[in-house]
């Protein structure tokens, strides 16, 4: 059983209300933080706490704290990312919705660290209920003395807003957010300028993710050595991860990047295996947006090690044989699905979601959408194949904000992996649009390279 | 000397270089001039904020400055990147960039609607420079183009979204230049459309100068389309006492008839000084400007076609770039021609060249 921080009260009847919550030893970090610590302190103890950014990129947090420039007479402000659009991640969503209190206390400790006096939560259109959760926790916290001016007695005042997107992806980019934050276009903005920098209204800003800013309260009230002693390597304290896809038991899990991916889908205690007793083919571990891995290659790394729930496991072996952690959206597939048809889903996703500010994206996209439904539908050529490579190469690295990487990288992982369904979609055309490829040799154990003699 | 602005020398393409500190690589890049400044489609440098979004203008950097000489991973947007002290920076040189740019004009062509033909822009259009620079023969692109309906901007203005490469540009400049901003980007993907929101018209006094930001025929001139292909026309330059404007700004015309007016253009195809909407539209008379003289066209332009008066020979950086060689040619006329002689040079003839003029130059 692995060790819970984030989601050990999650089922306690009323956790959602103040009174609960706060039996339950809520706010606790916020006494010691504000009561005991300078903010240097609270900065100090999040970066020993090796606590990485869990939005996607694993930057570490408590580096990104200290980047934040700190001019005399000029405000600065947190965001909270809460713009969860990623297809495959709910993590943020279950978060907010039963442990609403959780993000507030961890938003009160980070800003009192960053010194912002007024915080934001840029929250994505479509989950208009949960402003309402945040909203009624935010005023509970401010009725009991949470937020407000001179909070518990030490100077430091804090204000905390919600603001609703209008259900773009793009404003989950940070700089995009802040645009959007402003009030303008949700464009990503060239940098740098980094948002330490100039960010919002052109002053220091820190953007974080929810699930960043809620493990702030734990590695508080444990202390940030303490934390880091959780999990392995780089990789410390507990992840979320939200598991959909064909398995038995989806949902979000806590786990502390201790165990196997093999576990992770099996076992019982989290996914449960791979639902009506299929065989597992595919898995994209961290989101839509990162490169997907056959079986054979999710279970067992290139050097045939058992890959680990980890940054770095993950990692293991760059995109030519690994992924990526990316934001927990653990997205399985079994053998009856098409792996073209679900390339083909994210390439219309990225086309519908790509801001339309720099060519090689606004372009890109919609091109590779339209080759890969012609190959789905049966009237593509072998060409196309080699012709996706190509746009997908040009589109990778050459745009203003990591969207135009993100819509790349699953047509070059599926193409990388899956060449051969793509081509038996070519070849055959008539029998892919009556039955699928199957599991074909996508879960065969891979050749181990022997080790060089020494 | 304290006052002294700081230099920073920064190497491009093997040619070194001190500019002050703040220059954009682009900018360093055009002042060495030639083929080793990058392509823009986007960037403007009389629009704040403009730039980085074509992508056509990435290089590489090979290595980031003297304190810091490790190459940045990425290439980078020339036009929003800043140089520093000893910054090594490839662009022609660098097959990465050749590649991407490729691939850039590619993307940029796929949904243009290559109408070039009946496009008052041809001619001077900076897509059509691009893609015969660097742009591939032939399209792999096989799908029915993206299109839009035309819309009036106003009296004098039509916008054609569907040569639009979404440059922004001309929301900079309405932004920049009128107060009263109605012009904007509407949707998002590819298909964002330049929109005045719900078809207000633009009547500011300088909003004509969209006209000229505009590097493809998008938006165009209402009271010149299809009255004449822009390389049939003569350009002048000309101004008049105008109380809104500088008035300074470039005829074109051919016998006493003034085709339209436009500001004067740099050699990056920038315009030097913004003019009126009263300039642009209304002075169609000759009678109401005073002409200065023949506008200097580069010689790469089908404008200077039949001129040869004026034309500007464009600066070869090539040698430097190749540390003094000499570009290997593939075939050199002169070696095999009887007519042209290097030593007559073509644009010094006023006027179409004679079978005279290479006897004196024989001389």
């Amino acid at each position: 059983m692995g060790r819970k921080l984030l989601l050990e009260k999650a089922h306690v009847q009323g956790i959602r209300t103040y009174e609960v919550y706060r039996r339950e030893g809520g706010y606790r970090s916020v006494e010691k933080a504000l009561k005991n610590m300078s903010p240097d302190q609270v900065t100090e103890e999040v970066k020993k706490s090796g606590l990485r950014g869990r939005g996607g990129a694993g930057f570490p947090a408590g580096m990104k704290w200290s980047f934040l420039a700190k001019p005399e007479g000029v405000p600065r402000y947190l965001v909270c990312n809460a713009d969860e659009s990623e297809p495959g991640t709910f993590k943020d969503r279950y978060l907010m919705e039963f442990i609403p209190h959780l993000l507030v206390e961890g938003l009160i400790v980070a800003s009192y660290a960053l010194g912002s006096n007024r915080t934001f939560i840029y929250i994505r259109g479509e989950y208009a209920w949960i402003v309402d959760i945040l909203e009624q926790a935010i005023a509970e916290a401010k009725h009991n003395g949470w937020l407000g001016k001179n909070i518990l007695g030490t100077g430091f005042d804090l204000e905390i807003y919600v603001q609703r997107g209008a259900g773009a992806y793009i404003c989950g980019e940070e700089t995009a957010l802040l645009e959007s934050l402003e009030g303008k276009r949700g464009n990503p903005r060239i940098k740098p300028p980094f948002p330490a920098v100039k960010g919002l209204w052109d002053c220091p800003t820190v953007v974080n993710n929810v699930e960043t800013l809620a493990a702030v309260v734990p590695i508080i009230n444990m202390g940030g050595d303490e934390y880091a002693k959780i999990g392995v390597g780089k990789s410390t304290g507990t992840k979320l991860i939200s598991a959909c896809g064909n398995i038995n038991k989806p949902g979000v899990y806590e786990i502390d990047m201790t165990i196997s991916v093999e576990e992770f889908i099996y076992s019982d205690e989290y996914c449960g295996g791979i639902a009506h007793g299929k065989r597992l083919k595919a898995c994209i571990p961290g989101g839509s947006s990162v490169p997907i891995l056959p079986a054979n290659l999710l279970l067992k790394t290139a050097k045939g090690e058992q890959r680990m729930m980890n940054y770095e496991s993950l990692a293991d072996g760059g995109f030519a044989t690994g992924t990526m952690m990316g934001s927990g959206g653990f997205i399985v597939l079994d053998e009856d699905q098409c792996v073209v048809r679900h390339t083909l889903t994210l390439a219309r996703f990225y086309r519908h979601e790509s801001c339309g500010q720099c060519s090689p994206c606004r372009e890109g996209t919609g091109w590779m959408e339209k080759i890969l439904k012609n190959i789905e539908y049966g009237k593509g050529k072998k060409s196309d194949i080699d012709l996706l490579w190509d746009i997908q190469r040009k589109i990778e690295g050459n745009t203003i904000c990591p969207l135009g990487d993100a819509a790349a990288w699953p047509v070059a992982a599926a193409i990388r992996h899956f060449r051969d369904e793509f081509e038996w979609h070519v070849q055959y055309p008539n029998a892919a649009q009556n039955r699928n490829y199957g599991l074909a040799h996508y879960a065969d154990p891979l050749p181990v390279l022997a080790a060089p003699k020494a | 000397m304290a006052d002294q602005p700081k230099l920073f020398k920064v190497t491009i393409d093997n040619i070194t270089i001190e500019v002050e500190a703040g220059t954009s690589i682009l900018n360093a890049a055009r002042m060495i001039g030639g083929e080793v400044a990058p392509p823009a489609m986007c960037y403007y440098s009389k629009l704040k904020g403009s730039g980085g979004k074509c992508r056509t203008c990435l290089v590489e950097v090979a290595a980031g400055s003297t304190a810091d000489p490790r190459p940045m991973p990425k290439l980078v947007a020339s036009c929003r990147t800043n140089v520093m002290d000893g910054m090594v920076v490839k662009n022609i040189t660098s097959e990465r960039v050749q590649d991407a740019r490729k691939g850039v004009v590619e993307l940029l062509l796929i949904n243009h609607p290559l109408d070039c033909p009946i496009c008052d822009q041809a001619g001077e259009c900076h897509l059509q420079d691009l893609s015969y620079e660097h742009g591939a023969e032939d399209t792999r692109y096989e799908f029915p183009r993206r299109q839009f309906e035309k819309h009036n901007l106003g009296p004098y203005i039509q916008l054609h979204m569907t040569r639009c490469i979404l440059c922004y540009r001309c929301v900079f400049t309405a932004d920049q230049l009128t107060n009263k901003r109605v012009h904007g980007v509407l949707d998002r993907g590819d298909h964002a459309e330049i929109a005045t929101y719900i078809e207000k018209s633009l009547d500011n006094d300088f909003i004509g100068n969209v006209i000229d930001v505009c590097p493809v025929g998008a938006l165009t001139d209402k009271t010149f389309r299809f009255k004449n292909r822009v390389w049939f026309l003569k350009p002048v330059d000309a101004h008049r006492d105008c109380p809104k404007c500088s008035g300074k700004v470039t005829l074109w015309h051919r016998g006493d008839e003034v085709f339209r007016v436009t500001g004067r253009k740099d050699q990056w195809g920038e315009v030097q000084d913004w003019i009126c909407n009263e300039c642009r539209f209304e002075k169609k008379k000759t009678s109401d400007w005073v002409i200065e003289g023949p506008t200097k066209v580069s010689r790469h332009s089908v404008i200077s076609a039949n001129h040869y008066v004026g034309t500007v020979k464009p600066q070869e950086a090539l040698p430097e770039v190749l540390g003094g060689r000499q570009p290997r040619l593939l075939m050199d006329i002169h070696s095999v021609s009887e007519v042209n002689k290097p030593n007559v040079d073509l644009s010094k003839i006023p006027g179409p060249a004679h079978s005279n003029d290479f006897k004196e130059g024989k001389g």
